[in-house]
């Protein structure tokens, strides 16, 4: 299949000596949502930015929609779009000069009518002829959503959309990604928010110390590391587990008033009928229970955590 | 060759020179008219003609030059400066844009600004000297190549640079110093001959004079010298600036 991104052998070892990217294989799919997610200084940005064309890299090859950003520079640029992670903008330029420099900037010719479309769809248009020093801190990350899709991308880059956007906002930016998609785009987003990558995304890359060391579809990463847990509430305290359960994965909480038994949602045999016949056997009543997936948010602090 | 990205650049540059048209004009103008105070009326009424050129006469290629190269430095500089300082530049580095399309916004832009004003200190200096351009095709060539040129090195400037002091240090340092001691406001011919020498290791020498002949046909060293000179420090420049987008020195590291 034609992937959006090919990132092959990618490496960039910073001038003053720090090794950003160490060796970066990742493919993008068109048309899906992905989510770079790793914690602070693994790399992200940088990957971001070396796809982009802003950041030399020292070995290594990128393929955007088949073009060498390199040699095909131009085609290959032409189809990204990039929200950076700073608010950097023009201060003195109004919303709507600043947005129509961006679509030239890329060599499109004048669409009125679509940057129109676009900054209303951004709630903009009201802002259109305001400088842009003028906006809250949400409308100018909307400014420079808009600058990046002036040219109509086939790929956006989305490095850290929300970060330091509040909640609301959070949403209706997801929403409009989720648009996006359906009209064709391909979308990369960097997060370290975990319940973004979980609401977002179709795949998921998990970056750390310069290596993508994971990359898989949200839902099978969920399936093949999510556990459940199932807690029962006792009537009354157990302080030791009978010999017979000592060998699953159970532990006594709360002085002895819940058990928290571990277990894989997805095999046949998930022990979790056979626990509760032995619980009665022994005499042991519930009171109530409940079970809980793993989040993301679980798996990516074991993952980070496993390969420290 | 992505033109509209070139044109956006270059419009984005002059508008900014524009929101600022006041700042932009009046201190070269006023500059101007100090000069020709100070060295035109004060001094200049005690200095004789010099090579049959009244003083006051003699002085306006010369301020012009003075002018042009710190303008073209500045703006240049600023230009490029200012998006790696804020930020911006990401845009610039991530468009379908070649280093070469770059460089004809910016520089074009800053080339631009610097020769208006080149005009508007000449048509300033008109009010005080009786002036006589005898070659205005070679005085067009000099001041153009010559904003071009030193737009360019402010390009560069601006790239090396790494904070606002360093912006001011070369013109400062460098250009005024050579401006003032390169033949503005006298002829090299005063000079003794020792410090004639030396005169001709600062290029600005070269500039001056061959401007200077394309208005009065009087110059220290002869025409086909300083266009050579000219040409050698455009390539110069060329020359570097194709170095630092070659390595990406300072923009890509």
């Amino acid at each position: 299949m034609d992937f959006a991104i090919s990132v092959k052998n990618l490496s960039k070892k910073y001038d003053n000596g720090f090794q950003a990217l160490d060796g970066v294989n990742l493919d993008v799919k068109k048309g899906e949502i992905f989510a770079l997610l790793g914690p602070n200084g693994a790399g992200k940005t940088t990957l971001i930015s070396t796809i982009c064309g802003i950041v030399q890299p020292s070995s290594g090859h990128v393929e955007v929609l088949g073009h060498d950003n390199q040699s095909q520079y131009r085609k290959a640029r032409s189809h990204i779009g990039l929200v950076p992670q700073e608010l950097t903008t023009d201060a003195f330029e109004t919303v709507l000069n600043t947005v129509s420099f961006s679509r030239e900037l890329f060599g499109k010719a004048k669409n009125a009518a679509y940057i129109e479309d676009l900054l209303k769809k951004l709630s903009l248009w009201d802002k259109k002829d305001t400088q842009i020093r003028m906006l809250s801190g949400g409308m100018k990350r909307r400014v420079l959503i808009a600058k990046a899709l002036s040219h109509e991308p086939d790929i956006l880059f989305l490095d850290e959309p929300t970060a330091g956007v509040d909640v609301e906002l959070r949403k209706s930016m997801w929403e409009q990604v989720r648009q996006l998609q359906e009209t064709g785009v391909t979308v990369i987003l960097t997060t370290h928010y975990l319940e973004e990558a979980e609401e977002m995304a179709d795949r998921i890359g998990v970056i750390r110390k310069g290596k993508v060391i994971l990359t898989e579809s949200k839902k099978t990463l969920m399936e093949k590391l999510g556990k459940k847990e199932l807690v029962l509430d006792l009537y009354k305290p157990l302080m030791t587990l009978p010999d017979d359960l000592k060998n699953l994965d159970i532990t006594i909480v709360t002085d002895g008033m819940q058990l928290v038994f571990t277990y894989d949602p997805l095999k046949e045999d998930n022990g979790v009928v056979s626990l509760l016949e032995k619980l009665k056997e022994y005499g042991v009543k519930c009171k109530d229970f409940n079970t809980r997936q793993s989040s993301l948010e679980d798996i990516f602090v074991e993952l980070v955590g496993e390969s420290s | 060759m992505n033109l509209r990205g070139v044109s956006a650049i270059y419009k984005f540059e002059m508008s900014r020179t524009f929101r600022t048209i006041g700042q932009s004009l009046a201190s070269p103008i006023l500059s101007t008219i100090l000069y020709f105070i100070v060295f035109g009326s004060a001094i200049g009424s005690r200095i004789t003609d010099v090579d049959g050129v009244s003083y006051g006469a003699f002085i306006v290629p010369g301020l012009i030059m003075l002018t042009v190269l710190s303008q073209s430095i500045s703006n240049a500089s600023f230009g490029i400066y200012f998006p790696r300082f804020s930020g911006t530049i990401y845009e610039m580095l991530s468009a379908p844009l070649s280093f070469v399309e770059m460089v004809l916004g910016y520089v074009g832009a800053a080339a631009t600004k610097s020769m208006m004003i080149g005009l508007i200190v000449l048509a300033t200096a008109g009010f005080f000297v009786d002036l006589e351009i005898k070659h205005p095709i070679w005085m067009l060539f000099f001041l153009t190549t010559t904003c071009i040129t030193f737009s360019l090195l402010g390009f560069i400037i601006g790239i090396w640079a790494d904070g606002f002091e360093k912006l001011q240090l070369i013109p400062l340092l460098v250009i005024t110093p050579l401006t003032f001691l390169g033949g503005s406001f006298y002829s090299i011919s005063m000079l003794p001959d020792i410090w004639q020498k030396i005169s001709l290791l600062n290029p600005v020498v070269y500039l001056v004079s061959g401007f200077r002949w394309s208005f009065y046909e009087s110059s220290d060293v002869s025409l086909g010298v300083s266009v050579t000179m000219i040409l050698v420090f455009l390539s110069l420049c060329i020359g570097i600036i194709a170095w630092i987008f070659k390595t990406g020195y300072r923009l890509k590291n």
